[in-house]
């Protein structure tokens, strides 16, 4: 009896999560594909099959060889954006991670301090980018600062507006996110093992890396993904920190879709799903979750 | 959000409003009036330039209508046409994308012989002339060449004047260059420095496509490296020039950012982050207002101006269309008018906002004459000083030169493509 009713209550209780998610995800993702297949006019979308949406996207890749076509600089300058961010956020990430873990004793005060992490989340987008102006500009606190020191004779222009601005802006927003999982894997390391390697005469570098490395992988790897997925589809923090003159894949979609070109604003948004899916692949290549969890 | 809390604010206020209209209109008059009035409501979608909470208030108070805003950017309006007609009554949009809404079937025309103040509508939208006979630039989608349909139902612009009007005009301006004069220090009278080395890094233009590029064009014609036969209507070959100077510019690191939002304008110009930059004129109001000074410069090669006016979805039909046609005919019949002309707009009937507006402010406003006394804004607010006057003079001063108009091209798809590619580069 209980071995025929243990299929039914599996899928039962994974159905809600299930029809949510093929409702809300897997459907619109396939209209998205379909429309990226449709041709379009001015002013509305012409449901006949067209590979237009994905040509014009590749336009001249092959002509401006061995000079790069607008949607490969793009994804190259993105992938960069995305890089840097991700680098800086997991070493941060980790190291605050591992002060909470290891070094904050108080359940208390470790609750406190990750709350603490999630103040640049307080305010709306729109303050955050417009608060930075004050600080970053030229005329800016910092610029007022380093000018008053004499440790600069002019302002710093690149301090604001630029590939310095985005990064500095996304990882600010988004190191909780490396935080918060590699915390809740360094937390169930088993203490003990930490001991025993000490006692077998480990380095405090050896116990980092051969112990505390390994055994928050996966909570390195989740945090990873978070960033890489929302940084990869970003553009209001990229066009607002860069003066919206660095471009995104995000922001050929929002270009696409303002000038109502929908079927080509959706074949960019399934390249872009592509790359976001390719780079998450090879990065759980890397450490199999659903084991280590 | 924003739009939510206004329908919220609006909804309390003019249900207030309804409360007191009922007891002072002598609707309670002590008999049983079982047949309580249906309110009328009009769902009105369009970009925050026209919906002040002070219009939708008086407009409540003279005509019992009740005007729930849905405001949204340009090209999320144009979106919201083309895809849930049914979500708005009335729509206030620019004429440049009639090009894209009027063949999607989605508004309807109203009927010129229905609106009181048809034929005092200002000859720059009817003729492209001014009221004293001069006519001024046509290049782009100027109002008058997609004024008139064929017919009620038809999607076909008409060259010629009949009753279907795609858009009743209301608010127009000439735009230009703002400037932070007290950072620039010399006179500036053409669009070429926008491009000029010496403001490197502190110049910007607006990122919408199809106006920026059209900004461009000013540029590139003033420096005198190419005479287009219609900036608002590029060739392929036209686009390409035009976006190879600016991509070249943009590497050169001529530009500090690109804005989209009212605010971000703001911002650049106050924090003298950009000391030249496309804006518009109640931004740089704004920006004076906060103590910074900041001249709407005019420039000899003319304005770049913009027009817009109001429709109705097709889904509008019966009393709804009748309560559509009363809201356009108080808009037009003065007090409205002369709102927007307090704010630095212009406003389609010139003759009832005159009769709306106190003398000494015509004169500034619309003379181009120093100001008598204190000018303030439609708040109440001080806007300027009396003895100032305003920037580029008089209305015929500012509207008779005005270049082109903000359009939507015919190779639009390529273009958009090409924006793309310059921002990339």
């Amino acid at each position: 009896m209980k071995s025929h009713l243990t299929p039914l209550i599996a899928w039962l209780q994974a159905g809600p999560m299930m029809l949510v998610f093929a409702l809300f995800f897997l459907l619109p993702l396939a209209f998205v594909v379909t429309v990226s297949f449709w041709d379009y006019n001015e002013y509305e979308m012409i449901p006949s099959f067209t590979t237009r949406g994905y040509a014009d996207t590749f336009e001249g890749c092959l002509a401006e060889l061995p000079g790069l076509c607008t949607i490969l600089k793009t994804y190259l300058e993105t992938v960069k954006l995305c890089f840097l961010v991700w680098l800086l956020t997991l070493l941060i990430g980790f190291t605050v991670a591992y002060f909470l873990a290891f070094h904050v004793h108080s359940k208390t005060w470790q609750i406190v301090l990750s709350l603490l992490c999630t103040i640049p989340f307080w305010t709306s987008n729109v303050i955050r980018m417009i608060a930075w102006i004050p600080l970053l500009g030229r005329n800016g606190l910092v610029n007022r600062g380093l000018l008053g020191l004499g440790a600069i004779d002019a302002p710093l222009e690149w301090l604001l507006f630029s590939e310095f601005a985005v990064v500095l802006a996304l990882v600010h927003l988004f190191t909780f996110f490396m935080v918060v999982p590699i915390f809740n894997s360094m937390i169930r390391i088993d203490r003990r093992l930490v001991e025993a390697a000490y006692d077998a005469g480990a380095t405090g570098w050896q116990t980092l890396c051969n112990v505390i490395i390994p055994l928050a992988k996966p909570g390195i790897v989740i945090g990873s993904i978070f960033v890489i997925t929302i940084v990869m589809g970003d553009f209001i923090t990229i066009g607002v920190m860069g003066g919206q003159q660095i471009a995104s894949a995000g922001k050929m979609i929002e270009v696409r879709l303002n000038a109502l070109q929908f079927p080509a604003a959706a074949a960019n948004a399934v390249i872009l799903l592509g790359v976001t899916f390719l780079i998450i692949t090879a990065l759980s290549r890397l450490v199999d979750i659903r084991k280590e969890l | 959000m924003q739009a939510a809390k206004l329908n919220r604010r609006a909804l309390l206020k003019s249900g207030a409003g309804l409360a007191g209209l009922a007891a002072g209109s002598g609707a309670i008059t002590g008999f049983p009036y079982i047949m309580a009035q249906e309110p009328k409501v009009l769902r009105y979608l369009g970009t925050a330039v026209n919906e002040g909470d002070d219009i939708s208030k008086k407009c409540l108070a003279d005509t019992g209508i009740k005007i729930e805003y849905i405001t949204a950017t340009t090209d999320d309006v144009t979106k919201r046409v083309v895809t849930q007609p049914n979500s708005f009554d009335v729509l206030d949009t620019e004429y440049f994308s009639l090009k894209k809404l009027v063949p999607s079937g989605n508004i309807l025309p109203l009927n010129a012989r229905k609106i009181k103040e048809f034929n005092n509508i200002t000859p720059v939208f009817t003729k492209g002339e001014l009221p004293n006979g001069k006519k001024i630039g046509n290049q782009g989608t100027a109002p008058w060449k997609v004024m008139y349909l064929e017919g009620e139902k038809s999607t076909k612009f008409a060259t010629k004047p009949t009753d279907f009007v795609t858009l009743i005009p209301t608010v127009y301006n000439a735009d230009t260059l703002g400037i932070r004069p007290d950072l620039i220090k010399r006179p500036i009278t053409s669009w070429a420095e926008l491009l000029n080395k010496e403001f490197k890094g502190k110049a910007a233009i607006l990122n919408i496509p199809s106006i920026g590029i059209m900004d461009a064009a000013m540029v590139v014609e003033a420096t005198g490296q190419h005479k287009y036969a219609d900036k608002g209507n590029m060739t392929r070959a036209e686009i390409d020039l035009t976006m190879k100077i600016m991509t070249e510019a943009k590497k050169a690191g001529q530009f500090r950012a690109f804005w989209k939002d009212f605010n971000e304008s703001v911002n650049l110009m106050a924090s003298g982050e950009t000391v030249i930059q496309s804006m518009w004129s109640p931004a740089v109001t704004k920006v004076r207002s906060m103590g910074v000074p900041c001249v709407f410069q005019p420039l000899k090669e003319g304005y770049r101006s913009w027009a817009s006016g109001f429709c109705v979805s097709k889904a509008v039909n019966g009393k709804k269309l009748e309560w559509a046609y009363e809201f356009v005919n108080w808009f037009l019949s003065g007090w409205a008018g002369a709102y927007l002309n307090r704010q630095g707009y212009y406003s389609a009937v010139l003759s009832t906002a005159k009769a709306n507006m106190a003398p000494y402010e015509w004169a500034y406003w619309m003379e181009g004459k120093p100001a008598t006394q204190d000018i303030k804004g439609p708040d109440g607010g001080l806007l300027e000083k009396a003895g100032a006057t305003r920037d580029g003079g008089s209305y015929d001063d500012r509207m008779g030169n005005v270049a082109c108009w903000n359009a939507v091209m015919d190779e639009n798809d390529y273009m958009v493509r090409k924006w793309n590619e310059f921002i990339a580069a």
